[in-house]
């Protein structure tokens, strides 16, 4: 078991290795200058202090180092924390402004990653019981699940926000209020929260009902369940084992949709103008600002990793078919 | 008598039409019988295993009737079917070796089957330990999951799960197919054990294997298209078979001894009967030399000598 930890560690590890450095590469190599992007925001005319301010900057985000030494010396700061200063809000720290967008995008997140999944699963389940289910709910879950993220944002939006007008459209909280601990922010929160979870949670939950109603449909048809009818066990034992390890396929699918989830969210998030990781990578793909864009990446890559480890670890745990394997056997 | 089969009918529905897997089968099962049925792919000794416990979704019982111990079995009725389930008629699956939940543990499972059967797992305990000891497991199993044994543990767990509630008839659907020769005979032989230690009644075991079954069952059925053709001790129907097809297909298994320079082994020409529009008469006579006018009309099953059964006009 260890063994198996420690080498699905070393793996990440690699991936993780691999991906920082991609993720280093790729403002780089991108076309544009962000120093003389800023500069030509300052809308300085003259080329001697054009020429200065250039050195200044380039001095102070190193880029005038060679690459190489642009490369180790951005793995040194990431061991201190040190993701840079961001150019869009200079000399904010990189770090501090995704430090805050984050609770927003994970708060979007989580809830709808977890609530979809279950919700959805039990949905599955519940529609591969009778015919008349099975024929309303599966085209349903089709059309939601080929709903694009933003398309389905949009339309929420509109019809719940504009027409409708009971949530608001725009923001993480009303600009009038402050941030803090009482019960009319809290709940200004949720207003602004609920609307870009419900289009991620909708998107999310087609899918997953379609997954679980084929899984179970194929479990009632696998052997071990005609036994168990042949042998006179209740429906009900058997729709347990076969939920159960319907389950398996559908925690796999919860590690692979992952990636597509976030990317959803971040459409979503731009949609709503929610101030999460979304909103930010927009702005900053804008504004050319390497080092936000850097350290958005990196925790987007590290949080996918670490959902996948914990995916993976949580499989071990329940399928005794890998744990088996992992052991050599127990006997 | 244990078990009286009256001219069933059991129907594929497909569609383009009803398959007639079964049409009219009749035959009587001993106490402590232990019947081998045997026939080529598709003949319907599967489907009559199936009709005896459990109809799926596709078989439509058409007519006939079942007694077991002289009470009515009504396959018709799925519900009513379940008491008598697993209690009094059981069944070792032709896949046994993915007939366990992989992911319970095998002894959690049983104990979950036994409880829902309105058995208590505490009650029968024992018992399940002792049978695993007599087919050659270590009790420890119980505490392993399914993909932690050979495919012949497997085999043998299911036996004994499917035997434990010591029921009157057990359908051994092609057990020893997938095992290698010498866990066939193992398992062959921990099936007579079985019923000389009363765990089953009477048995009845499907395979196309005729020389296993010759060795371990009292008598042997063997069926064509649908039908029974012949029905009698193992050993008359192994040495002194009656009707042709029987004739044929018992000439057609090889012998200790023989080699193919003193002859080649033939086969029977030809192919069964398609069973969705089936032919009027005898099912065989296409297909036997021996077929004359009358073979237009469909030859009863008939007691030649006692305990001999044969359908054919010919041996009548």
């Amino acid at each position: 078991m260890w063994r198996y930890i420690g080498r699905k560690l070393f793996v990440y590890l690699l991936t993780f290795i691999v991906a920082v450095t991609i993720n280093w590469m790729i403002p780089r190599f991108m076309p544009g200058d962000p120093v003389r992007s800023m500069l030509s925001r300052a809308q300085v005319s003259d080329p001697e202090a054009l020429e200065r301010m250039t050195n200044y900057y380039n001095d102070v985000f190193g880029l005038d180092t060679p690459l190489h030494q642009q490369y180790l010396s951005f793995w040194s700061g990431l061991f201190r924390g040190d993701l840079g200063i961001s150019t869009m809000l200079y000399p904010e720290p990189v770090l501090d402004i995704i430090l805050r967008s984050v609770p927003y995008t994970l708060g979007l997140l989580l809830p709808a990653i977890i609530l979809s999944w279950i919700v959805g699963n039990r949905f599955g389940a519940f529609a591969a019981r009778s015919k008349v289910l099975d024929n309303t709910v599966l085209p349903v879950g089709y059309v939601l699940t080929a709903t694009p993220y933003m398309w389905l944002a949009l339309l929420l939006a509109w019809s719940l926000g504009i027409i409708a007008g009971i949530f608001p459209v725009a923001g993480g909280y009303s600009f009038s209020l402050r941030p803090e601990f009482s019960w009319l922010f809290i709940s200004d929160l949720l207003a602004h929260w609920f609307l870009p979870f419900l289009s991620l949670f909708i998107v999310a939950l087609g899918g997953w009902a379609i997954g679980m109603r084929n899984m179970i449909i194929y479990e009632l048809e696998a052997d071990y369940a005609n036994y168990l009818q042949a042998l006179g066990a209740p429906r009900k034992l058997i729709r347990r084992y076969a939920f159960r390890n319907a389950m398996l396929p559908q925690i796999t699918g919860l590690a692979v949709q992952l990636g597509t989830l976030i990317a959803g969210a971040l459409l979503t998030e731009i949609v709503f103008n929610y101030p999460g990781l979304g909103t930010l990578i927009l702005s900053s793909l804008n504004s050319r600002d390497f080092f936000l864009l850097q350290g958005i990446f990196l925790f987007v890559v590290v949080g996918v990793l670490v959902a996948n480890f914990i995916i993976d670890i949580v499989y071990v745990l329940i399928d005794p078919r890998t744990r088996v394997q992992m052991t050599g056997g127990s006997s | 008598m244990t078990l009286r089969v009256n001219d069933l009918k059991v129907y594929y529905q497909t569609l383009r039409g009803d398959v007639h897997a079964l049409d009219g089968v009749t035959f009587d099962l001993a106490d402590g019988e232990i019947m081998g049925l045997a026939g080529e792919s598709g003949c319907g000794k599967t489907t009559l295993g199936k009709s005896l416990i459990r109809l799926d979704s596709r078989m439509r019982h058409v007519g006939g009737t079942i007694e077991l111990d002289g009470k009515d079995v009504p396959i018709a009725d799925d519900n009513a079917m379940v008491p008598l389930r697993y209690h009094e008629i059981s069944l070792i699956p032709q896949y046994a070796m993915s007939a366990l939940n992989p992911t319970r543990k095998i002894g959690r499972m049983v104990d979950e089957l036994l409880r829902a059967r309105g058995v208590r797992p505490a009650d029968v305990a024992d018992e399940l330990r002792r049978r695993l000891e007599l087919v050659g497991l270590d009790p420890d199993v119980l505490n392993r999951f399914p993909i932690e044994l050979s495919g012949g543990m497997k085999q043998r767990v299911v036996m004994v799960i499917s035997t434990l509630l010591d029921p009157s008839l057990l359908i051994a659907d092609e057990v020893t197919s997938a095992l290698d020769v010498s866990t066939q005979r193992a398992v062959a032989e921990s099936m007579v054990e079985f019923r000389d230690r009363g765990y089953v009644k009477s048995m009845i075991f499907v395979t196309h294997d005729i020389s296993l079954v010759y060795q371990m069952a009292d008598t042997i059925m063997v069926m064509y298209a649908g039908h029974v053709v012949e029905k009698a001790p193992a050993g008359t129907v192994i040495n002194e078979p009656r009707h042709p097809y029987t004739q044929m297909l018992i000439g057609a298994l090889p012998e200790v001894g023989t080699t193919t320079v003193q002859g080649r082994l033939e086969g029977i020409p030809g192919t069964p009967p398609g069973l969705l529009d089936p032919p009027t008469g005898c099912r065989f006579k296409d297909r036997c030399p021996m077929a004359f006018s009358k073979c237009s009309e469909q030859p009863p099953l008939v007691e030649i000598e006692p305990g001999h059964w044969a359908a054919c006009w010919k041996t009548g």
